[in-house]
């Protein structure tokens, strides 16, 4: 009789402590869309690659709030429309408590007002315009903003090129390309520089020798591409066909191998700014690109790999200070983010729920990206 | 001047890959009065098939070039014939409305086949051709212009002279004119018209490699722009007209360069387009067309 009741006692035991370990209750759903494939998958990939990483790192350590995280990834294929449209997805079938992304700016702009209105909290990854957080109270990002990017380009181009006259070509458009060109304009100008010639071009062109014929022959000595690294490569090469010898430069959305896959030669010494290189020797840095390194076959991070790293962490930590996936007491702590140490920086949400931190300027040196500096807001 | 000279030439060489791609339209068109919109996606799966051979090629020798080229030429004959056999044959008498929907859905499939098997990041096309720049004092132009503008000037006079000079080429042009009567006289349709779409698909083959030459990044929507300019300059040619294909690409590439170059390039393609509507306006039947009389 006491041997019984005493196994009975175990079992309960046991029992209970299962429950609590298990945590029977459902995971936290966590949605991420990006572009997964298509002419802007390289961010995309990169991306879901950091935020896979640190979705593991905390399931493993046993999940948040007693529960496991589950992340739920939609590709918009690099198509105008797609990411409105996973916002709903995410809203009204996967019913998740926050969402990751964004790379281009077009696509956050696509899906933030969506998640405003449904009062779901979302960290974009890489869009550096400035109306992407002013869609509302909601939207969040850990990356600098396109301002600030145009900023260091043009203080790049001037004190470190010593460049008197810039060529700009931008993105007709593309509000990522179309921003970034106005500041580096202002900030160049204001730094005594002159932009000689500015040229436009759609998303996904191919042939640039007319606009850049037009540059070349205003006699500039560097030349600004604000778009994507698709074209970027292109103009590349094109401008070194038509007898370009002078430095060319872009914004973060240089960043990507297929730079310098398909650029080849005509790459070597180009320039881009970026949110972090692998070359730091931060601790927080070494330490993501080891465990980056280890689950993803030794494929080294870029700095959207290590946003979205970020993100993921910075969404966590607002988990465990808000205790609980409601709405309101979850965007009250992501606001409240104070000096979380991130891979890309220390990480403070201001009051216009932006992340302030330093640009790195990266250049291509023997086929390979390899660190020029870092410059401070 | 330079600036001038130096933008005509990079509007020739763009003008020339339209006009490539516009001649495959132009002839269908001619023969059948279809239009065949999968074209500009057997131009694309032309610049794969190089894609693929060109890394079993070696790389910057002529012949290897050549061996590409030919083998893109080649497939997408093979493909166009296939689509022909496969998704027009079976509705040739009924509607042209029919078959004109059938190609869109032939060019939608080839599409997202496309992003199925090859996928849809885009691809670094291996340099096959040997390149090189060469400067006249300012101009400069690369060696795989001057390879674009001078295929796509041999592949015209070699499509004029089957056209106008062999027994093939007369049987087309019966074809064109009055399929039921050429049959009566011993045409078989069924060949000629699988011949031309062999010989339209060979040229949009021909076009996706030089197109990828000088534009080393191709994915499996690459043919889309590119294939509505050149629909766009059969139209402005005279659709249907061979030498009107080859005007038309010409002229819309060195108009489209000019806006470009120009300080208006945030409105290039509307500046280009209604340059076109306006000469549709004076020209309906395009530049070298000729006005038809539909008969009742």
């Amino acid at each position: 009789m006491m041997r019984l009741r005493y196994y009975t006692g175990i079992f309960g035991c046991v029992a209970a402590l299962l429950t609590v370990g298990q945590a029977d209750e459902a995971p936290i759903k966590i949605g991420q869309y990006g572009a997964f494939t298509g002419k802007e998958a390289a961010f995309g990939v990169s991306a879901r690659k950091g935020v896979m990483l640190a979705f593991a790192e905390a399931n493993a350590a046993g999940g948040l709030l007693g529960r496991k995280l589950e992340l739920i990834t939609e590709d918009n294929q690099s198509k105008a429309g797609e990411s409105a449209t996973i916002a709903k997805k995410f809203v009204s079938r996967d019913k998740v408590v926050a969402v990751l992304g964004g790379n281009p700016s077009t696509n956050s702009l696509e899906a933030a007002p969506i998640l405003q209105n449904a009062r779901i909290p979302m960290i974009a990854i890489s869009s550096t315009n400035p109306r992407v957080t002013e869609m509302g109270s909601y939207i969040f990002r850990v990356c600098f903003i396109d301002s600030f990017q145009g900023a260091v380009l043009a203080k790049f181009a001037r004190t470190t090129l010593h460049a008197q006259r810039a060529g700009i070509l931008s993105s007709a458009n593309n509000p990522y390309s179309v921003g970034i060109a106005k500041v580096f304009r202002e900030k160049f100008t204001a730094a005594g520089g002159v932009v000689a010639i500015e040229q436009k071009h759609s998303e996904g062109d191919k042939d640039f020798r007319a606009q850049l014929t037009a540059i070349k022959n205003a006699g500039v000595d560097v030349i600004f591409h604000s778009s994507n690294y698709t074209e970027g490569a292109l103009i590349c090469i094109q401008a070194r066909q038509l007898g370009f010898t002078g430095p060319l430069f872009g914004g973060d959305a240089w960043e990507a191998p297929q730079l310098i896959e398909i650029g080849g030669a005509a790459v070597e010494g180009a320039y881009y700014s970026t949110h972090a290189s692998p070359d730091s020797t931060a601790p927080e840095m070494q330490n993501f690109i080891r465990q980056y390194r280890a689950l993803w076959n030794g494929e080294t991070p870029d700095s959207i790999a290590a946003l979205g790293y970020d993100a993921a962490r910075l969404l966590f930590d607002a988990l465990r200070r808000a205790g609980t996936t409601e709405s309101v007491k979850l965007r009250e702590a992501i606001a409240t983010t104070t000096d979380l140490p991130g891979v890309t920086g220390r990480i403070t949400i201001d009051k216009d729920r932006n992340a302030s931190k330093s640009a790195v300027i990266l250049t291509v040196k023997g086929g390979k990206f390899a660190y020029v500096e870092t410059i401070d807001p | 001047m330079s600036e001038f000279l130096q933008q005509l030439l990079n509007g020739l060489s763009l003008g020339a890959i339209y006009a490539l791609i516009a001649l495959g339209y132009t002839m269908v068109y001619g023969v059948l009065r279809f239009i065949n919109f999968a074209h500009s996606d057997v131009f694309m799966v032309g610049a794969f098939i190089g894609y693929y051979l060109g890394q079993h090629v070696p790389q910057n020798t002529f012949w290897g070039g050549l061996v590409v080229l030919f083998a893109a030429m080649i497939g997408c004959a093979l493909l166009g014939m296939l689509i022909e056999r496969l998704a027009y044959r079976p509705l040739r008498g009924g509607a042209t409305l029919n078959v004109l929907i059938t190609a869109i859905g032939v060019s939608l499939l080839l599409e997202y086949s496309g992003q199925v098997f090859f996928g849809a990041t885009p691809r670094t096309f291996p340099a096959v051709f040997p390149s090189t720049n060469f400067a006249f004092g300012d101009l400069v132009i690369s060696s795989n212009q001057v390879v674009v503008i001078v295929v796509t000037t041999l592949l015209m006079v070699g499509l004029q002279l089957i056209v106008y000079r062999t027994k093939i080429g007369t049987a087309m042009r019966a074809v064109a004119l009055n399929p039921k009567a050429a049959q009566l006289v011993g045409v078989n349709n069924d060949v000629v018209i699988s011949f031309t779409f062999g010989l339209g698909s060979a040229l949009a083959g021909a076009g996706g490699i030089l197109y990828a030459l000088n534009y080393p990044s191709i994915e499996p929507l690459m043919g889309v722009m590119p294939g509505l300019k050149a629909f766009v300059a059969a139209v402005l040619g005279g659709i249907g007209n061979i030498p009107g294909a080859a005007l038309g690409g010409l002229l819309l590439g060195t108009i489209e360069t000019f806006v470009n170059g120009s300080q208006w390039s945030t409105y290039k393609d509307a500046i280009a387009f209604a340059l076109l509507i306006i000469i549709l306006l004076f020209r309906p039947a395009g530049l070298l067309g000729k006005v038809r009389v539909e008969k009742v």
